[in-house]
């Protein structure tokens, strides 16, 4: 028997989905929300350090599994089919609330300038570098609204760099760490203005659940106590108290269906016992996150879109980008772990724009808590990589070491691109996404810049030697849980997939709400400005809804 | 515990089979009759003596008492399968550049000769047959990622005993979850 009609379905539950699922069935709209992975719990997250996600070398917590292979192209053009913890996967989190269940948690408002890349800094040579069809004026209230609603804490007043706000952030910074004592006074003493970073996790109670209990497995794990926000514990459970959503976790989408006309008709997908199902729908939203987004759109073929919807012009997957991470750890005489969670707190903008010889920026800040094995790993210049000396250097910098780095706003690049492997197919028979690409020289400047911004704030804090870090790997492009850009938005249908209503150029029912309508990243980590992008579109398609259709 | 590490490895691998082989062999993922999984008995000597010049006992212990041949053996039979053809190609090539250079197998040099050859691995220039077939660098990169996890990760992947590299750095184990209570107890009442 066939599934009853709604009036939507939304592909994906991170911050994104989980966004505009709640809206649109707060709205009256029956809405199915499908999700690839499962609902989990903190209880079934073990704070394992050798396995979560972001240090998965026994594998991810969170998946995606084994199950779902892609193909990476690198430089020589040699491809290699990898699994979901390889380094070059671009991997993010296949569950309820995506990547929000695991996430650090900045929670950055982009700055006005990172709207106007192209206006401030010109056309730049190799890139599709582009301004935004929307400014951060448009996109303003929609970060309050997320910063309220999920929950935002912190205290940005320092930062005299950041773009305006109407209303200050809901909750209080945490208190600050000892990283945080160390790195102001320094700071300060350099000119930087340095400012508790703004975090989706509870510093009191709020929207009833408790206030982070500084645990040190946070970046990476999922949290024990619910202090820290996704759309998991915030939005998605709002949707189902609606009665107008149902979530249906563990749905592989296979494709968008079209129908004879070329308007979208609903979704194909896998359900959990493997038996293929079509939920029929109004409109389809597509919020799988840069890579699966572009991949489940070059999977949904027809004799009116033989090349994918959206992919008219050749835009669907190109421009895949996340950040060129960039920073320094440094050795101290004195200790500095506190092993107070979530360890990231402090930051600054004064190095996201007008910087000499190169376009754009980002932001430093310190590091999150760090295992035993991630010092034990760190490598680089002057750091005794095994024997006793090894041993001895674990014991003495182990609790004296710092690290400041931030995410370095890359160039889009038209050939750093996620395709369907015509080969490689996943656990369900579906083409897998393959990604190729490279970076362009003005991520390498900036990480140098950058680099050196590092280094210099570690040694005016004491900082007896400092390790720089070189992890910008040329050979193909970032992505990850920062990933972006692959659906770009835009006026113009030949140069960009969705309008600035995040509307398939091609189509009056099918949209992509998540980070990959991103013309760039930012240089800040994207999370908050999917979830205001999700607000913001989510009220436009509402306003325009009518019945069963939305308004042209 | 301070002196049962010093159980020497010898001693810890004739005790851990002597162990198995009371309890009745048939282990998953391998026919051979030794404690393990995949190594075979010259394996594990040969490979507990490497993880020992990488993480060496001294006033803490060494990586094959806090089960760093367990914990790699383990992940070959799980995440690391992959890595299985690696570690039987190059543990004994170790062995035939130990026979080459001093005329005996890895695990019975002297603690200089060991580290000479290690050195002589992580910069490619050991000799044998086998690095023609696998870059020794690169084994021996695995070796030393390999050896940290095990020694600094989490005990329930068969490494790190009793926590005892996390005791080592200072941390509390079993870990605390949590600081808001000791460190800040009136932000927790708040």
């Amino acid at each position: 028997m066939g599934l009853k009609h709604v009036n939507a379905v939304v592909v994906g539950s991170g911050a994104g989905g989980g966004i505009v699922a709640k809206e649109l069935a707060s709205a009256g709209l029956r809405v199915v929300l499908l999700e690839r992975g499962k609902w989990y719990t903190a209880f079934d997250d073990r704070k394992d350090d050798l396995r979560n996600q972001r240090t998965c070398v026994l594998g991810n917590s969170f998946g995606p599994d084994e199950r779902n292979p892609r193909v990476y192209a690198d430089a020589s053009g040699q491809e290699h089919v990898i699994p979901s913890n390889h380094w070059a996967y671009s991997n993010n989190a296949a569950c309820v609330g995506g990547g929000t269940l695991s996430y650090g948690a900045m929670a950055w408002r982009f700055m006005e300038d990172d709207f106007r890349l192209r206006s401030k800094y010109g056309t730049v040579a190799g890139s599709t570098l582009d301004d935004w069809p929307i400014t951060y004026r448009d996109l303003e209230p929609y970060y309050e609204k997320a910063e309220w609603e999920i929950g935002v804490s912190g205290d940005d007043s320092n930062n005299v760099f950041r773009a305006p706000r109407r209303r200050p952030l809901p909750m209080p910074a945490l208190p600050p760490n000892r990283d945080f004592q160390v790195l102001e006074p320094a700071a300060k003493r350099m000119g930087l203005h340095p400012f508790h970073i703004p975090m989706l996790r509870n510093s009191i109670p709020y929207n009833g659940r408790g206030a982070c209990m500084r645990c040190r497995w946070c970046v990476g794990y999922a949290c024990e106590v619910s202090a820290k926000c996704g759309t998991q514990n915030t939005s998605i459970p709002k949707a189902i108290e609606t009665g107008n959503c149902e979530l249906r976790a563990e749905c592989i989408a296979r494709e968008v269906m079209t129908d004879e006309r070329g308007r979208v008709r609903g979704v194909a997908y896998y359900d959990g016992g493997g038996k293929l199902r079509e939920q029929t729908s109004d409109l389809v939203v597509v919020s799988c996150s840069a890579v699966e987004s572009a991949r489940l759109l070059l999977n949904s073929k027809s004799p009116l879109f033989p090349n994918g919807l959206g992919n008219r012009y050749d835009w669907v997957g190109r421009n895949l980008q996340g950040h060129s991470y960039t920073g320094a750890a440094g050795l101290f005489e004195q200790e500095t772990y506190d092993d107070l969670g979530p360890g990231a707190s402090i930051a600054i903008c004064d190095f996201n724009h007008n910087n000499p010889g190169f376009v754009a920026g980002g932001l430093l800040a310190n590091e999150f808590l760090r295992s035993p094995y991630q010092i034990a790993a760190l490598g680089g210049e002057g750091v005794p990589r095994w024997g006793a000396a090894h041993k001895d250097f674990m014991r003495r910098y182990f609790k004296r070491n710092m690290t400041v780095m931030g995410p370095m706003q890359e160039m889009p690049l038209f050939d750093s691109r996620v395709q369907v492997d015509p080969k490689v197919k996943d656990a369900w028979g579906i083409p897998v996404a393959r990604i190729s690409g490279k970076h362009h020289e003005n991520d390498l400047k900036g990480t140098e810049y950058m680099r050196s911004k590092a280094e210099a704030w570690l040694k005016e804090a004491g900082a007896i030697k400092t390790i720089p870090f070189h992890w910008t790997y040329l050979g193909i492009p970032s992505g990850g849980q920062h990933q972006a850009g692959t659906c770009r938005m835009g006026n113009d249908p030949q140069t960009s997939v969705v309008d600035k209503s995040c509307r398939v150029h091609d189509s009056d029912n099918l949209y992509v709400i998540d980070g990959s309508v991103h013309p760039n990243n930012g240089g800040f980590n994207p999370v908050l400005t999917i979830m205001a992008i999700a607000y913001y579109a989510s009220e436009n398609l509402v306003n325009t809804w009518k019945g069963t259709h939305a308004r042209g | 515990m301070q002196s049962s590490f010093r159980l020497n490895r010898r001693a810890f691998l004739q005790a851990a089979l002597a162990a198995t082989a009371a309890a009745g062999t048939g282990v998953a993922c391998s026919r051979n009759q030794t404690p393990w999984r995949f190594f075979r008995l010259d394996e594990a000597r040969c490979l507990a003596a490497i993880c020992d010049q990488i993480v060496p006992q001294d006033q803490d212990a060494g990586a094959s008492w806090a089960g760093v041949v367990n914990f790699i053996d383990r992940q070959l039979c799980g995440p690391y399968e992959s890595l299985k053809t690696t570690y039987r190609q190059g543990l004994a090539g170790v062995d035939e550049s130990s026979r080459a250079v001093y005329g005996n197998v890895f695990a019975d040099l002297d603690s200089f000769q060991e580290i000479d050859l290690l050195q002589k691995l992580e910069q490619g220039k050991a000799s044998g047959d086998v690095w023609k077939q696998i870059s020794s660098s690169e084994f021996f990169g695995h070796l030393v990622d390999h050896t940290m996890q095990g020694y600094y990760g989490d005990p329930r992947h068969g490494g790190n005993r009793e926590g005892v590299s996390w005791k080592m750095l200072g941390l509390p184990y079993p870990p605390i979850r949590g600081r808001i209570r000791i460190d800040h107890p009136e932000d927790w009442r708040r």
